[in-house]
């Protein structure tokens, strides 16, 4: 008896729940902000966050501790999901229609992928786009599928040049390279004065960007709808890897665990120069060479080649699951968790950059002295396809850098099958 | 023998039981068959369907998939506020002719050819000596085995991600013992030739266990009184352990060689997690390959599906043919 009686309040609750999103969802068509009170919404909200489970993600559930404090009938299911498993595992059930999230921290450049796929909840006109113009434009730009609005910036980032300053000095350098050449001397000068490698080069295709960028290439042009990753500027950014690599200046590149190699031997102090963006702060200065002298910790601009400096933007975005059952709530957290004071909170704990202009003029962001140093590589941040086929532009293009890291293949070679291996990617793009 | 024996009891069984339910009706060819054969039936309904359900819908499902251009983009669904209309479309043999004239598909093909069967090799080879080793009686016999087995009973993605530790270029532990001896470190995963023999020592590791095991048990049905025979008559040790221990050995040896091709043609997680494939695609196999396909981007399920169909059939020709060799052996298997 007891059992029925239970189960008819769960069932008349659930139906008082979908009853409420049913008028929510009437709600969402017109621009809903006029229409419903924000004091009134109710619902659960699932936050599939990817930031890392014990550096970042104590700073995010304070946020949402506050947010669950200022709508006390919204309940917010926060759940962390590593950051390499969240794109396929929130298209796998995006795609079954079931245990997809409410609101998802997506990287931006799953944004257009996810929109061209009908996964995503548009947010223009929503309480979620709240003072659109506030957002800086790369970041904004990211969020954006066919003119419309899918996604709200969380954090910017980009690729800079980190150095190890003494390490500098004693090779008789005071400032970090500007330009690739000075780049490689310094590197050389460093491994001949202290012995210790000058650089090390993470073998991914995002940190070859940077010396694409640099002599003017990119892997495409969206606009003209054309494959520019072979072009003769493409190529040149590689020959200055593959210089890099071949004349001593770069240690010689680690292909498995890149990544991890370089930053443990950059934390160590085995390496005086690498590249890395601003998520990785927290654990440089947790290793050896800067744990006691965070003064030797150098950020500087990525450098510049022929034509440009120029690194690849990244970071992340809140996006709304488009079968959200509760889309009222999730606007609302959205809103709450991109605002200026969250992103400058954000900002203050962990260094990671606000994407709003306003947000790095409130004292909480100030307060971090990180935000300031990646102001300059930040200038510097260009931007990527935003295209639903930007998430597969990575891997061939790291099959061949791996090559050329180990001495397979030229540099001509690895832009031009990557160039045959996108054309295969992109039906009805030129060459 | 003994299996043959059952089925046969049970069988005069079940014949029995349905003569008794038919009573006097007039037989009708069908009914008789149903009648007699009822509880047959019953007893193997649910297991035909679950099956089919199981395996024989999602079969037909690829096969059907893998004669479309379905995509993650065309499939068709409607989420909330966003409906896309199906717009996938049947396109014939395309996939499998564009698989099988890819380059792609004849290196990798190659690759996977090799690293089955060193795989196979090694695993039989060490996986038969450890069994002999063990097969005599000897002091902590069972503590041995134990050892052994323990790579087996570790789950292979723990396993897989204890080696790429290991085998670090900077700052693996086999690198710095090498290194410690005076000698210079290998780039095991960064180095095309080293990545495909690290691979390969990897899964020998992990399969050799249940090789030694399958044959410890071969070797223990061998009757005792067959070897000593053979010392009364004078045999060799490797007399004996040609014409005695070897054929003794074929009714296992048989299915595990078989098996173990078919497992190691398809270990995923071996290549997927110590190398991803890499460097340069240098160890990439045909699954590890199709589950790019699949899993990266707008997922291609037609074209995976093509490869997953291109790939059972390898291993449906490769299964008939060994055991047609089996046969001519006068194995029956």
């Amino acid at each position: 008896m007891r059992r029925v009686l239970t189960a008819a309040a769960a069932a008349a609750l659930a139906l008082a729940i979908s009853a409420c999103g049913g008028d929510q969802g009437a709600g969402s068509a017109a621009p809903a902000q006029s229409t419903v009170d924000p004091a009134s919404v109710s619902g659960t909200v699932t936050w599939w966050d990817t930031s890392d489970a014990t550096t970042e993600a104590p700073a995010f559930k304070e946020l949402v501790a506050e947010f669950q404090a200022k709508y006390p009938k919204i309940k917010v299911n926060y759940v962390n999901v590593p950051f390499a498993d969240a794109q396929n595992k929130f298209k796998t059930a995006a795609q079954a229609g079931s245990g997809a999230p409410d609101v998802l921290r997506t990287e931006v450049g799953w944004v257009a992928e996810f929109a061209s796929l009908g996964y995503l909840a548009p947010l223009d006109g929503t309480p979620a786009v709240d003072r659109p113009e506030d957002f800086l434009p790369a970041p904004a730009a990211a969020g954006k599928y066919n003119g419309k609005t899918y996604a709200v910036p969380q954090v910017t980032d980009t690729l800079g040049l980190l150095y190890n300053k003494k390490l500098l000095k004693e090779a008789g350098h005071e400032n970090p390279p500007a330009t690739f050449e000075e780049l490689k001397k310094v590197a050389l000068d460093v491994k001949e004065k202290t012995g210790v490698d000058g650089l090390a080069l993470n073998v991914d295709s995002y940190f070859l960007l940077p010396f694409i960028y640099g002599e003017g290439g990119d892997l495409l042009d969206v606009t003209n709808k054309k494959i520019t990753v072979a072009s003769p500027q493409s190529t040149a950014g590689v020959k200055i890897v593959e210089d890099l690599i071949t004349s001593g200046a770069a240690a010689k590149p680690s292909i498995q665990d890149s990544y991890t190699n370089v930053q443990t031997a950059f934390k160590e102090g085995k390496v005086a120069m690498i590249f890395n963006g601003p998520w990785s702060n927290a654990d440089n200065l947790s290793g050896k060479a800067f744990k006691d002298h965070p003064d030797n910790y150098g950020i500087a601009p990525v450098p510049a080649g022929s034509v440009k400096a120029g690194s690849p933007t990244g970071g992340h975005t809140y996006a709304i699951y488009a079968g959200s059952p509760n889309l009222q709530a999730s606007y609302l957290f959205v809103q709450f968790m991109a605002s200026a004071e969250s992103q400058a909170k954000i900002a203050g704990k962990l260094g990671l950059l606000p994407a709003r202009a306003s947000a790095y003029e409130l004292p909480d962001a100030a307060a971090n002295d990180m935000i300031g140093k990646w102001k300059a590589p930040m200038e510097k941040a260009v931007d990527r396809p935003w295209i639903p086929e930007g998430g597969q532009l990575f891997q061939p293009l790291l099959e061949r850098y791996q090559k050329l890291a180990n001495g397979q293949a030229t540099a001509e070679q690895v832009t031009q099958e990557t160039a045959q291996a996108y054309q295969g990617l992109l039906k009805g793009w030129s060459l | 023998m003994t299996t043959d024996l059952a089925d046969g009891a049970a069988a005069a069984v079940t014949r029995g039981r349905g003569r008794a339910t038919a009573g006097s009706r007039p037989p009708g060819r069908l009914r008789r068959a149903l009648s007699t054969h009822w509880y047959a039936w019953a007893m193997c309904a649910p297991v035909v369907i679950v099956t089919a359900a199981l395996v024989g819908y999602p079969l037909l499902r690829g096969v059907y998939l893998s004669l479309t251009d379905a995509t993650e983009a065309n499939m068709g669904r409607t989420i909330g506020m966003n409906v896309i209309p199906a717009s996938y479309e049947f396109v014939g043999l395309r996939n499998y002719a564009d698989i099988l004239t890819s380059a792609e598909f004849a290196s990798r093909l190659g690759w996977t050819v090799v690293w089955t069967v060193v795989c196979v090799a090694c695993h039989f080879g060490l996986g038969l000596g450890l069994a002999m080793l063990l097969n005599r009686p000897m002091r902590l016999r069972a503590l041995y085995r134990v050892m052994l087995v323990l790579p087996w009973a570790v789950p292979s993605f723990v396993s897989a991600f204890i080696w790429r530790y290991l085998l670090n270029g900077d700052y693996g532990v086999v690198n710095a013992m090498l290194r410690a001896a005076g000698l210079p470190g290998i780039a095991w995963l960064d180095d095309p030739f080293w990545a495909k023999v690290s691979v390969i020592v990897v899964n020998v590791w992990l399969g050799v266990p249940f090789m030694m095991l399958a044959l410890l048990g071969g070797l223990q049905a061998i009757p005792r009184e067959l070897h000593e025979a053979a010392e009364v008559d004078g045999a060799t040790p490797w007399q004996r352990f040609r014409h005695i221990t070897l054929p003794g050995l074929r009714p296992v040896s048989s299915t595990v060689i078989l098996l173990g091709t078919i497992w190691t043609f398809n270990q995923f997680p071996v290549i997927f997690l110590v190398t991803r494939g890499g460097p340069g695609g240098s160890t990439e196999i045909l699954v590890t390959y199709a589950y790019r396909l699949a899993f990266e981007g707008i997922r291609d399920y037609a074209g995976s599906a093509a490869w997953g169909m291109v790939i059972l059939a390898l291993l449906v020709v490769l299964a008939a043919v060994y055991r047609r060799a089996l046969h001519r052996q006068g194995e029956v298997w």
